[in-house]
């Protein structure tokens, strides 16, 4: 094999785990490390560059980060990732006079429609260049989804109010109230740039006997939002979810709190096939709802014009290897109620798009958009967030955001928008002398934290009272210790290896190896201990002078305890952390 | 040395031996030998020798004396028994051991001025008296402990860190215990695992005294250009002369190569030699005699199993006809016959 090239950054970004599976590449160790030393602000700072919201992720992210957690291979459970974004976000100071000002005009007009996580990065990226940015609503709030449907238990308004206000005082024009009826008067009324991040508004319906038959089945999005508006404030005793996602566990929550007595979430299938997260599902089950699992509604069952229940078949699956082969019906059962809730899923919406503009979509009426580019088959329109790609989360619509806002730049400087700068990788010891790195490297054995909760009793006395408290200071200060710092990196110089075997004698994982060199699958066959995971990378080294053999790492399980470095002799390791860096056009970079 | 320890998180799919163990468990507390030092990769080597033979813990005993390499017993199978005695008595020690208890695994690790000087006395009669365990030499050719003087087995010419040059003869540990008798004579270095870790593991089931040779570079005191015994030196003038395979008597036997050669060790596991060099016979002592110190004119140290003969006859227990099991398991009325016999046997010598 070649040796590794750790100048490429994907390397090295791959090693650290949280950030590439984040799809705004948040930098988590280092904000982690900020944390443990009580620079809240700073570690605030870190997020804001890549995910803009650390508040409002701090509490309601779809963390794709935790499952890819290093500390989750090594010691069951992963970082409380998502839980320490939060610490940050509650416990730094004022921020606004350390982000950027909008810059004096460049004569560039961009628009986007919707007031949502990714419009809202769009200007978050374009206004510090100068952009005129104007964000139209047609709700008379910001916020967009966070705000309509996520409960305020769950999100309060305020962390909303505070995050998005940052934007509007960087200069944001924000149009509340003003709904985009047509998009070809707006493309006509001359913008640079249009952003559609309008969502994905509306609801599945599910078409069975009886569903006009009774104005007590909502629809969950809207009911959410006529929740989060003020206008729904009560519900009957007995309620049913349809659906079993995170807007389904959204909704029991709120049903309890809006007075139901009994809450069932109906689910068709087995847990394993659920769509929520798992922390969200006990959670909802915490609070006492019922998860009915392999029931399938077949009818509404009206009584004198009256919603009285649901009739279900009851099924029975076959599984082979997790996947359902066979299902069939073994009973039929009818499940009293006052009302019902579908939340069976939400989809793209667009009636002010004219269908002749030049913007193409699919069967599904979703648009057809580049991944890379954001852009719509019509040059200058882009999309992005759920109304990009359907129903994704947050975290996604951020970095639709980023890139969209990196297509705007390019194309207002005249460059292609594939023109793209390349992400780069710089590195810099940890060493600070004899057995000091200026990262803790001991390895904490402490088991992941569970966040605090307002007593059951308490929280369903008002809508908003906020569940989860987030860590206490003794929780924070232990479970920033079990970030396991993947971006302080194993850096290896093969000149000055002298193949003592220190480094492969003391690593607690086994993850070094001395042997010739061949082929991948000759070198990843001579590992000390059988790689667990083909696809994690492997670093290889030039030949080593005395023997002509490799040095190979198997990064996977690597507790990045620094111990290979600490015991070479010759310091051919050292421990350097490596910073990612992700282009954004509102950092300019190498634009 | 090292300031923080090695932490207890490990290798999810780290393989078990017959006893449910990893290699993790059967290592000790943390080394606090400088960086790179051989004595280390011996250690390791020792750690995966024990737990591929299945040794339960505290069926070991480890013993050492004085010097960087006698620290080491602390380093491995923590569960273990363990004397660390005065400098260059470890043999009497472990004689001491195994004279009252036979049931037990011994490991003595010293290093060359350990066993070459103050201890050499010592180290040749257990050759003699052929006690039972395996006898490891951490061999650097200074005493580290003391900032690196020239030991016994340091060679002619080779310079000390400052640039003197020894003038005197070296000790050589292999020619010593073949004039001797020894029963199993062998040499590794540190830095070759793959050779060392069968050699560990055959000593370890020899019966009768078992003596390693371990070339273990001191990375501090002894490293440098001009050193015969710096990593570098060693893996310019390293002589395999026998491939060495321990097969545990649990494991199919196979097809044997032409050039291979069985030795059956007492409890039926084997010994299978392979020469890399077809002028040499393991079985013959005066020939690996010859073969050694020839070799040694000319700069090369010849590595692997040396000399393997059965010396069963004559093992310490042997030539004592003493008990089968150890004495604390031997009833006391057995090992105080009483004063009728005590007088009996004073009237003797009336």
């Amino acid at each position: 094999m070649d040796p590794t090239d750790i100048r490429d950054a994907d390397h090295f970004h791959r090693v650290v785990d949280c950030q590439w599976a984040c799809p705004a590449h948040t930098d988590v160790p280092e904000y982690i490390r900020l944390i443990a030393q009580g620079r809240y602000t700073d570690a605030y700072l870190v997020n804001r560059e890549s995910n803009v919201f650390p508040g409002i992720l701090g509490r309601v992210c779809d963390r794709p980060c935790e499952p890819a957690c290093r500390r989750g291979r090594v010691d069951d459970k992963p970082v409380a990732i998502c839980r320490l974004k939060r610490v940050a976000a509650d416990h730094r100071d004022d921020v606004r006079g350390l982000l950027p000002t909008a810059s004096p005009p460049n004569g560039h007009r961009v628009v986007c429609i919707g007031a949502g996580p990714a419009s809202l990065t769009v200007a978050n990226d374009l206004l510090p260049l100068g952009y005129a940015v104007t964000i139209f609503e047609q709700w008379g709030v910001t916020g967009g989804l966070m705000r309509s449907n996520i409960p305020s238990f769950r999100l309060p308004a305020e962390v909303l109010d505070e995050e998005i206000g940052l934007i509007e005082q960087m200069g944001a024009e924000i149009r509340l109230g003003e709904r985009i009826d047509s998009l070809k008067s707006l493309l006509e009324a001359g913008y640079d740039a249009i952003f559609v991040g309008s969502g994905a508004p509306r609801a599945k319906d599910l078409r069975i006997p009886g569903r006009d038959e009774s104005d007590r089945i909502h629809s969950g999005i809207d009911w959410l939002q006529s929740i989060a508006f003020g206008h729904t404030e009560s519900i009957g005793e007995r309620v049913l979810i349809i659906g079993v996602g995170n807007t389904a566990m959204d909704c029991c929550r709120s049903a309890l709190r809006l007075g139901a007595k009994s809450v069932k979430v109906m689910a068709r299938k087995s847990r394993q096939f659920f769509k929520a997260s798992e922390w969200e599902l006990e959670d909802a089950e915490s609070e006492g709802v019922e998860i009915v699992i392999n029931h399938a509604p077949k009818s509404f069952v009206i009584e004198k014009g009256r919603l009285i229940g649901m009739l279900f078949d009851e099924i029975e699956y076959e599984l082979d290897d997790g996947r359902i082969v066979s299902e069939r019906v073994i009973a039929e059962k009818i499940i009293p109620c006052d009302d019902v809730i579908l939340a069976i899923g939400q989809e793209n919406f667009f009636p002010f798009i004219e269908r002749d503009l030049g913007i193409e979509f699919d069967r599904w009426q979703v648009p057809v958009v580049n991944p890379t580019s954001l852009e719509s088959t019509r040059p200058g329109v882009f999309f992005g967030g759920d109304a990009g790609f359907g129903p994704k989360n947050i975290i996604w619509a951020v970095e639709h955001g980023h890139q969209a806002a990196l297509s705007i730049h390019l194309r207002a400087e005249g460059r292609p928008i594939t023109d793209r700068p390349a992400r780069g990788v710089t590195l810099s010891s940890r060493k600070m002398g004899i057995h000091e790195w200026s990262y803790k490297n001991d390895y904490n054995p402490s088991e992941r934290r569970l966040v605090p909760h307002v007593a059951l009793a308490e929280r369903f006395k008002k809508l908003k009272i906020e569940v989860e408290l987030g860590f206490d200071p003794a929780q924070t200060a232990l479970e920033v210790q079990r970030c396991l710092n993947c971006d302080v990196q194993t850096v290896f110089s093969a000149p000055a290896c002298i193949e003592c075997d220190a480094c492969i004698d003391i690593c607690p994982v086994d993850c070094l190896t001395m042997a010739p060199n061949g082929t991948l699958e000759e070198v990843s066959a001579s590992t000390k201990v059988p790689r667990q995971d083909p696809s994690k990378p492997l670093y290889v080294s030039a030949p080593l002078k005395a023997t002509g053999r490799v040095m190979i790492k198997d990064e996977d399980l690597c507790v990045h305890c620094g111990l290979c470095a600490e015991r070479c002799p010759t310091a051919a390791w050292d421990m350097q952390k490596s910073t990612i860096h992700i282009p954004h056009a509102s950092l300019g970079q190498a634009l | 040395m090292t300031s923080i320890t090695k932490p207890k998180v490990a290798h999810p799919s780290l393989p078990r031996n017959e006893l449910g163990l990893t290699r993790r468990d059967y290592e000790g507390g943390m080394s606090t030998l400088c960086a790179g030092c051989g004595h280390d990769s011996i250690t390791a080597a020792i750690v995966e020798a024990a737990w591929g033979l299945s040794l339960r813990p505290e069926e070991l005993v480890k013993l050492s004396g004085i010097g960087c390499s006698s620290k080491t017993t602390a380093y491995f199978v923590g569960g273990a028994h363990g004397f660390n005695s005065v400098h260059g008595r470890m043999p009497s020690v472990a004689t001491g051991a195994n004279a009252a208890n036979r049931q037990l695994n011994y490991i003595g690790i010293s290093g060359d001025g350990d066993s070459l000087s103050i201890g050499l006395g010592q180290l040749v009669h257990a050759i003699r008296r052929n006690l039972n365990m395996l006898y490891i030499i951490e061999n650097n050719g200074v005493y580290g402990l003391t900032k690196g003087q020239f030991s016994a087995a340091a060679d002619i010419g080779s310079q000390s860190k400052k640039g003197e040059a020894n003038l005197q003869t070296p000790i050589d540990p292999t020619l010593l215990a073949l004039s001797l008798g020894a029963g199993f004579v062998a040499r590794g270095f540190s830095g070759d695992k793959k050779q060392l870790v069968p050699l560990i593991q055959a000593g370890l089931r020899h019966p009768g005294f078992a003596i390693i040779d371990v070339l273990s570079p001191c990375v501090t005191f002894n490293d440098h250009e001009g050193s015969t015994k710096s990593y570098q030196y060693t893996r310019d003038h390293y002589h395999p002369a026998v491939a060495t395979d321990f097969v545990p008597k649990a494991q199919a036997i196979e097809v044997a190569y032409d050039d291979q050669t069985v030795v059956a060790l007492h409890d039926g596991s084997q010994l299978r030699l392979r020469k890399l060099d077809p002028t040499f016979d393991t079985t013959d002592r005066v020939a690996a005699y010859r073969y050694i110190a020839a070799k040694l004119t000319e700069g090369e140290h010849v590595t692997g199993l040396i000399h393997a003969s059965s010396t069963e006859d004559h093992e310490l227990h042997t030539q004592n006809r003493s008990v089968a099991e150890g004495l604390n398991s031997v009833p006391y009325s057995e090992l105080n016959p009483g004063s009728a016999a005590l007088s009996k046997l004073m009237a003797r010598y009336r």
